[in-house]
């Protein structure tokens, strides 16, 4: 079952509250998204770094039902 | 994750300087993201390794808790996780992923 945009984008805010988050439904089919992640708290952080806590924050969604979310962070 | 598969995951990415795990090989990729991935090396043209997840059930599993990263594709440099695809292509387009590579590459 795929997830909503609006869905994925109150998750990610709701683990990191003070993120910006833009979504994109890349294919119009409700399961192939780009995220534009931003958000103060990545200062400091690696990409990788800032991609996990964007993954936490899907609790365990990215990679099951959440299979083609592109990801792009950045701390401002 | 057995010890077992964790430690074939620590050799197969020490082994060599550059490891992709992918889904598919280079010349037929089953992802995306896969696909990607192979695309931004090979425009590198770079020299690396590459295992297909998909033989592998043990290991498509393993690597995700051995770099606690969900999803596949996935770079290692010199046993270092980089990222995977979305990383690569940032790292790509910044310069950031052609230094590293000729930062790693092997003196002659």
């Amino acid at each position: 079952m795929p997830m909503a945009a609006d869905e994925i984008e109150a998750m990610i805010r709701a683990g990191i509250p003070d993120a910006t988050v833009e979504i994109t439904d890349l294919a119009g089919d409700g399961d192939h998204y780009a995220a534009r992640v931003v958000s103060p708290s990545f200062a400091g952080m690696n990409r990788v770094k800032q991609h996990k806590a964007v993954y936490e924050a899907l609790g365990g969604r990215m990679g099951g039902v959440l299979h083609a979310l592109q990801l792009t962070t950045a701390a401002s | 994750m057995t010890e077992d598969t964790n430690a074939r995951i620590d050799q197969i990415v020490k082994k060599d300087d550059v490891v992709l795990f992918m889904k598919g090989s280079p010349l037929f990729p089953q992802c995306g993201f896969s696909s990607r991935a192979v695309a931004i090396l090979d425009h590198l043209n770079v020299t690396y390794e590459s295992v297909d997840v998909l033989q592998d059930q043990g290991v498509r599993q393993g690597i995700k808790s051995y770099s606690d990263w969900p999803t596949i594709p996935q770079l290692y440099v010199k046993g270092e996780f980089v990222g995977g695809s979305d990383i690569m292509m940032e790292m790509y387009e910044s310069g950031e992923l052609a230094e590293l590579f000729k930062a790693s590459a092997p003196s002659t």
